[in-house]
């Protein structure tokens, strides 16, 4: 256990130094915001994580939640009156809600027809926020009111970098603690054997549930910081490529590796970047980076990784 | 009743091209479990291709036929290259690897060919025809009739030559199939160079319609894939009438409720359909594939 405890520490200890180095080797203010999206990616695939990794549910409809997430903080203050930041609290209840409703339903689906459900439920999220102009702009998007706490109003990549910087260590933190707590030992439990689970008397509907359930906040709460960052919002975030996205970091990260979100989510976010260099070439690469690291790394960076070192250690 | 006989011809057309990708679908899940995103981007193929070489001066047929290799091919290489070698990998990692060699696809389009909409002619001319008050493109018949001519050879496929019994052992129990001398590999490029070959006839018989261009693929696998599932998954003929199933409940919905959510209904039934009978409507009952 006290092994384990340092192992927790020296994970978000190595996180916080990365974050409070990068800055100094950054040369511009853009490297300030691609290094924001990393974070901000990294916290919904985290989330996502605790669903795929630990629970073994596939959403493939996630990124509805960061959609709610983010149309949430655009929506309140703008129509409706709300403070930006009830608005993002709002806003991660909502997806917490509506994850609860449609999950139970859902969860007791299996494989495939778990991945076509939360499919359908990402496609109907996103269609609804770009068919709803009156409220959301529509396929335009709509510009989001800047966050402002106590007084401090909270701009530029500078800023934003420090701000997703520390939302990230938070969700790291909750995601490694819940790792070592009963529930998410029940989440493994759940991964490797659904029946073997049952027998040993945990309520594997509840728990799934659970795990939707904290997934779709912690992508609320990423979506609401990406549109606050931007300060502005399209309905492709609710989109299914970026579902597809989310899913592709988790797995590629490795599932159910928290460190290897975070990894995933930088290989991702900063290699379209890197591409633009190739503009035409873009998707093309960005296809054939995804279908080769799945084929050699097929359980992800981190743990293949890890994998080898352990092996080399030994050997 | 002229525009219920309207709707339910563009229900059915729709639905055919639905009822081809689901059948793509089914045919490489049952063949390899693999469920192949990448089968819109056959239909893409199939309509882009034959605009390109009928605009390079090819006659209509013959550009077709290129459509119709040029998919085949492809789908080969994407079983060879992308799936062969990740074999035994999770369905998750699978599916992922078809995601990407759908971007792929899409983004080699988009520099082969161009990112624009482009258009095919009506097989036999463009002049509506009057039934019973409802104005049916003559291409609506090309597409019926060509979904049907498919789902006829492919049934006459696999219940009555040998290398199609081979298929459908494999798709029965794959470890079996490979004991009584089957080569499943040679089965698994058969069903992606076959569900390659189906997609693209249907991208080619529905772009005089719908048009066509580097993006298209996308949403078409969606659909496809949510019309596999209505029919459970792995029945073939599931597919065909999931598919049918699928486009109707489309042409009606954006016909009589809201055509802004024309694209919601299909997705908003299949949760239902889900929700009450979880295994679709002509699946098999849960025996979990391991």
């Amino acid at each position: 256990m006290g092994a384990l405890l340092n192992q927790r520490f020296l994970t978000l200890a190595v996180l916080a130094v990365v974050i409070a180095v990068l800055p100094l080797v950054f040369p511009s203010s853009y490297y300030f915001r691609v290094a924001s999206l990393v974070w901000v990616s990294a916290l919904a695939a985290i989330g996502l994580n605790i669903l795929m990794g630990q629970a073994g549910q596939v959403s493939l409809g996630h990124a509805a939640f960061f959609g709610i997430g983010a149309y949430s903080v655009a929506i309140g203050p703008a129509h409706l009156g709300i403070p930006p930041w009830a608005a993002l609290s709002i806003g991660a209840a909502l997806s917490a809600v509506l994850a609860y409703l449609v999950g139970r339903p859902i969860l007791r689906l299996k494989g495939h027809y778990l991945a076509i459900a939360t499919l359908g439920l990402g496609v109907l999220v996103a269609l609804v926020i770009s068919t709803e102009s009156r409220w959301t702009g529509g396929p335009d998007g709509m510009p989001v009111e800047r966050l402002t706490l106590f007084g401090w109003r909270v701009s530029g990549s500078y800023t934003w970098y420090w701000v997703t910087g520390a939302l990230l260590l938070v969700g790291t933190w909750i995601a490694l603690n819940l790792d070592e707590t009963p529930t998410g030992r029940a989440f493994r439990a759940l991964h490797d054997s659904e029946v073997a689970a049952q027998v040993v008397g945990v309520d594997v509907a509840r728990f799934k549930l659970q795990a939707f359930v904290i997934a779709a906040v912690y992508a609320s709460i990423a979506g609401s910081a990406l549109a606050f960052m931007n300060g502005f919002i399209n309905p492709d975030q609710a989109g299914f490529l970026h579902s597809v996205e989310l899913v592709t970091i988790v797995v590629l990260g490795g599932l159910g590796s928290v460190v290897g979100s975070i990894v995933g989510a930088a290989v991702l976010v900063t290699l379209p970047q890197a591409l633009t260099v190739f503009h035409e070439y873009e998707h093309l690469l960005l296809g054939l980076i995804i279908i080769v690291s799945m084929i050699f790394m097929r359980s992800g960076i981190v743990p293949s990784l890890s994998g080898l070192f352990l092996r080399r250690a030994r050997a | 009743m002229a525009e219920f006989l309207q709707f339910l011809v563009s229900g059915l057309t729709v639905g055919a091209v639905y009822a081809l990708v689901a059948l793509g679908f089914t045919l490489i899940y049952n063949a390899s479990g693999v469920v192949n995103f990448a089968q819109g981007e056959f239909v893409m193929l199939g309509g882009m291709v034959t605009v390109f070489a009928s605009a390079a001066g090819v006659p209509l047929p013959l550009a077709a036929v290129i459509a119709v290799v040029a998919a085949v091919v492809i789908g080969l290489l994407l079983h060879r290259l992308a799936i062969e070698p990740a074999r035994g990998a999770s369905a998750v990692t699978l599916i992922i690897i078809t995601i990407g060699a759908s971007i792929l696809l899409r983004g080699l389009a988009a520099i082969v060919f161009d990112k624009q909409f482009h258009k095919l002619p009506g097989f036999t001319g463009e002049a509506p025809i009057d039934i019973l008050g409802a104005a049916v493109q003559p291409q609506s018949f090309w597409v019926l009739g060509g979904t049907a001519v498919v789902v006829v050879a492919l049934y006459v496929f696999l219940e009555h030559t040998l290398l199609g019994k081979a298929v459908l052992a494999t798709a029965a129990n794959r470890l079996a199939a490979r004991l009584v001398g089957i080569n499943t590999t040679t089965i698994m490029a058969l069903a992606f160079g076959g569900s390659a070959a189906i997609g693209a006839i249907a991208g080619i018989l529905v772009t005089p319609i719908t048009l066509t261009n580097y993006d298209v693929g996308t949403l078409l696998a969606l659909k496809g894939f949510a019309a596999a599932m209505l029919g459970g998954m792995g029945n073939p003929l599931g597919a065909v009438v999931g598919g049918l199933l699928l486009g109707l409940l489309e042409a009606f919905g954006a016909g009589y409720l809201s055509s802004t959510y024309k694209d919601a209904f299909a997705f908003l039934v299949i949760l239902i359909v889900l929700f009450a009978a979880p295994q679709g409507l002509f699946g098999r009952r849960a025996v979990e594939r391991v």
